[in-house]
């Protein structure tokens, strides 16, 4: 009995998981289908010329070096933030991660107006030619810098939840603390790190902001320009569609990496913080370090906003954004946040718990839209939208549906990242206790998930409100957003008046995302010693200190 | 009353779905408008005063909007397509997407070159093609006499363009028809030779220009103004090529009613509302452009439309705009 009602919970769990799947691959059908209304032989041509070649190599060359770089950059900050007394530490837990606030449309031209040549920097030191920042290096530099913090928001959640004993046997049976990170951290760390780095390497295939303002040619901004020039749909699609196999190609590259990765507590011992790594001397470096990396990533673009800004103010530009933008991008962004989490949830769960060929389709299905150009999702949906769905298309509900498609991954992995640290005879003691499935669910398994759900929805919340293209092509007509604003004023050349809502866009994407970030560390930094009560009891014993103290 | 139980049911649905419902409206018109809007929302809500009806206007990329109305097809929501290039309205020409207009908004325009020879778009703006120099480096003598010259290596390293802004690709169409297919390749592989820097639109190409990375950018006129009003002293002049040159092109923002409009009517008075004086003199005092109709005033000391206007060059012939990218694939502009 209790058995077919499991098996009957966990097809539930599929087919929800499979509907979802289904829903997010939309965009890849209708490519399929205009690449074959192209024809072979003319898709053939496009796939295999020398130019699309070309641009397959530098796409993935650019991803590769990108996906590299912010893991190399992450992974030390991680550490400094998380197990060093770095002087600042909780301030520069916040200001590393800001930088996922900027768009890159944005973080690149202001990039470009500091560091181009002639710019700010190179006034500053007198030099009339400095290396130019245009092509590869400038679309790697803007890209790292603008979205390493998806390693290190993926890394630190992980770390500063690991089990501390562990290291402290390896260090106890006289393993250097470099061979202990090897050998016994990073393994725990590492389905985090390249969940993270998987979000890096497919932003990078599908931005458009970075290359275009760098110059740099790349599968993406060949199909905007495509787009924007040729009109021509069908190879349009193509490149769409090879840029679905890098997606593939990818993404089973990262569950190879994966393997073992149950980084779950073995006993609840562990109520307190691990001994902090005392810098000492290291202080400077780290300090300069990260002083450098902020400046870059945070400082630069916000003083080229705020000059474009002051400019704008001076030739008496209505420079401020209205309420109406300000109200419509927050509520879209957490509308789609939301959904997005809720619908990811059976897709992370069904991920877990029936691994397998089924799943591993299920969840690839589920990345798809968020490797694709935001355009060619929003046109796949217009599509659809104006010809089968009529009474939805141009609503706010399928906005709401096509960032879903775009963002869904980044919802995924969180909750994913979240499941495997959660003990599976927890579960299996609340039901063998006798509590339903649902309850289970509820009780126990949600309030332990929360710290996945809960950063899941920021980064949805966060990426939609930067989002443009899929904005500017399938809101209602006449709504506008922040993005959509910055957009507007910036085609027509009116660059004080959309300084003005990038910097407001910025600063309201990183309260919460600050917010967020305090809450967490004190969460975790500060373990509590509350006795637990009652029947929880047993449970509790098994789980995460810092999450049973949220758990009501 | 299951009926009217059915009706809030559906009328929940709706607005669950839709929060700003839209469609099935009969009194209000839908623009796709590819200008910004900054500049074209006071001139809507100028017209839907004036006509008595609610404009809804969605804003994009002129070519984001073409593609927008195509994937509609006859499910399309539109009324108007307002577009920043005449290359756009062309491949909507081509298509039969647009309506005929009545010969009383067609008239009204100045010059019939500025209409499309079916009738079924008009020029509501112009916008000439002008290369803007450095006034700290250049006079303007030192420019050549048409623009055709810029291949001399002199000017290698120092010019400025944006190969994916549809005003350019339109110039580079007009350059087909003009000087022939053979000849704008050569062109345009002389040019490259000469190494021109990329940049996203003509404010990045003015930027470059003012601040000496550039010398000299390929732009349309219009941008300019608006930066020397924010800074006199910006070190950016325009030049005009004089009249015949290849140099001179003139190219319209322009718009039409869409063949699947619901309300073909009002849609054809928001056109004759965009040719009206006080709009005409908006575009003129406000974004520098040029106006196409004969009781509106440039800006300045701006020159006056026909004078800059190529006879008898059919603006329609800018919708060949997948020629264009093709041939700047080719000679590696893009």
């Amino acid at each position: 009995m209790r058995a077919s009602r499991r098996i009957r919970d966990n097809a539930v769990v599929g087919v929800a998981a499979l509907a979802v799947g289904i829903l997010a691959a939309l965009p890849i059908g209708y490519l399929a289908w205009r690449g074959f209304e192209y024809g072979f032989s003319s898709s053939f041509k496009i796939a295999t010329s020398s130019r699309t070649i070309n641009l397959l190599r530098s796409t993935l060359l650019l991803a590769i070096a990108v996906t590299t770089a912010s893991v190399v950059l992450a992974l030390p900050i991680a550490w400094l933030t998380v197990r060093t007394n770095v002087i600042g530490r909780n301030f520069w837990s916040v200001v590393t991660v800001l930088p996922l606030a900027i768009p890159t449309y944005v973080g690149s031209w202001a990039m470009i107006g500091a560091l181009g040549p002639r710019g700010m920097f190179s006034n500053l030191l007198g030099v009339q030619s400095i290396p130019s920042i245009y092509g590869f290096w400038g679309a790697w530099a803007s890209l790292t810098l603008f979205s390493y913090p998806y390693v290190l928001l993926t890394v630190r959640a992980v770390w500063v939840r690991l089990d501390p004993s562990l290291e402290e046997a390896s260090r106890m049976l006289g393993r250097s603390s470099w061979q202990t990170f090897v050998h016994v951290v990073w393994p725990q760390l590492r389905p985090a790190a390249s969940s993270g780095a998987l979000l890096v390497a497919l932003y990078s295939l599908s931005d458009f902001g970075a290359v275009t303002m760098m110059r740099y040619d790349t599968f993406t901004r060949e199909i905007y320009l495509q787009y924007r020039g040729a009109l021509e749909r069908g190879a349009t699609a193509v490149l769409g569609l090879m840029l679905v196999v890098l997606t593939v190609t990818v993404l089973t590259g990262e569950q190879r990496l994966r393997k073992r990765e149950d980084v779950y507590r073995l006993h609840g011992s562990g109520a307190r913080n691990p001994q902090l790594v005392d810098l000492k001397r290291l202080q400077v470096p780290a300090l300069a370090g990260l002083g450098i990396l902020t400046t870059l990533a945070l400082v630069v673009p916000l003083g080229v906003i705020s000059y474009w800004i002051a400019r704008g103010v001076r030739a008496n530009e209505p420079v401020w954004p209205a309420w109406s933008l300000i109200s419509n991008s927050l509520s879209v962004s957490l509308l789609a946040a939301a959904v997005t989490t809720v619908v990811a949830i059976p897709v992370a769960l069904f991920i877990r718990r029936s691994p397998g060929w089924f799943a591993n389709i299920v969840e690839r299905l589920s990345w798809s839209g968020y490797a694709l150009p935001g355009i060619v999702v929003a046109l796949a949906l217009v599509y659809l939208g104006a010809n089968a769905l009529p009474w939805a298309y141009q609503s706010m509900g399928m906005l709401i549906f096509g960032y879903s498609v775009l963002f869904l991954p980044q919802a995924i992995g969180a909750v994913r990242s979240s499941l495997l640290q959660v003990t599976p005879s927890l579960e299996e003691a609340s039901l063998l206790l006798g509590t339903r499935r649902i309850t289970t669910f509820r009780k126990v398994l949600l309030p332990l998930l929360r710290p996945g759900l809960g950063a899941g929805a920021g980064l949805v919340f966060l990426t939609t409100m930067k989002e443009l293209p899929a904005t500017l092509l399938l809101s209602p007509t006449g709504f506008s957003t922040l993005a959509t604003r910055i957009w507007n004023s910036t085609s027509e050349g009116f660059l004080g008046r959309s300084a003005g809502s990038a910097l407001t866009l910025v600063l309201l994407s990183s309260v919460p995302m600050s917010l967020f970030i305090v809450r967490n560390q004190a969460q975790v930094l500060r373990p509590s010693h509350r006795p637990n009560r009652g029947h929880d009891d047993k449970k509790a014993k098994h789980a995460l200190p810092s999450d049973t103290s949220d758990t009501r | 009353m299951p009926r009217s139980r059915s009706h809030i049911l559906i009328g929940m649905t709706t607005l669950a779905v839709s929060l700003a419902a839209c469609g099935g409206d009969d009194n209000s018109l839908t623009l796709y408008s590819g200008r910004g809007e900054d500049l074209v929302q006071p001139v809507v809500d100028l017209c839907s005063e004036q006509l008595g009806v609610e404009i809804k206007t969605r804003y994009g990329d002129s070519a984001e909007m073409l593609l927008l109305l195509q994937e509609e097809g006859g499910n399309t929501p539109a009324d108007v397509y307002f577009s920043q290039g005449a290359g756009f309205l062309g491949v909507l020409s081509a298509d039969n997407a647009l309506l005929p207009l009545d010969e009383s908004v067609t008239s009204t325009v100045s010059d019939p070159n500025l209409v499309s020879p079916k009738n079924d778009w008009v020029g509501i703006s112009g916008r000439a093609r002008t290369v803007a120099y450095n006034t700290n480096v250049l006079n303007e003598g030192d420019l050549p006499d048409s623009f055709v010259e810029f291949t001399d290596p002199k000017w290698s390293g120092r010019i400025g363009w944006a190969p994916t802004n549809a005003s350019f690709q339109d110039h580079i169409t007009a350059l087909r028809g003009l000087l022939g297919e053979d000849a704008t390749r050569t062109w345009l592989t002389e040019i490259v030779a000469n190494d021109p820097v990329s940049y996203d639109g003509n404010t990045a190409i003015l930027e470059g220009v003012a601040s000496g990375e550039i010398d000299v950018g390929f732009v349309n006129h219009y941008y300019l103004y608006r930066l020397l009003a924010e800074d006199p002293n910006y070190p950016v002049a325009n030049h005009f090529f004089s009249e015949g040159d290849p140099g001179a092109l003139v190219n319209v923002a322009g718009a039409g009613v869409v063949t699947h409009s619901q309300h073909p009517e009002a849609a054809e008075q928001l056109l004759t509302c965009l040719l009206s004086a006080e709009v005409q003199n908006y575009f003129a005092s406000t974004n520098y452009e040029l106006p196409v109709t004969d009781d509106a005033t440039p800006w300045a000391d701006l020159p006056r439309l026909n004078s800059l206007i190529l006879p008898n060059f059919d603006l329609n012939l800018l919708s060949d705009l997948q020629g264009t990218v093709d041939l700047l694939v080719e000679v590696g502009a893009l």
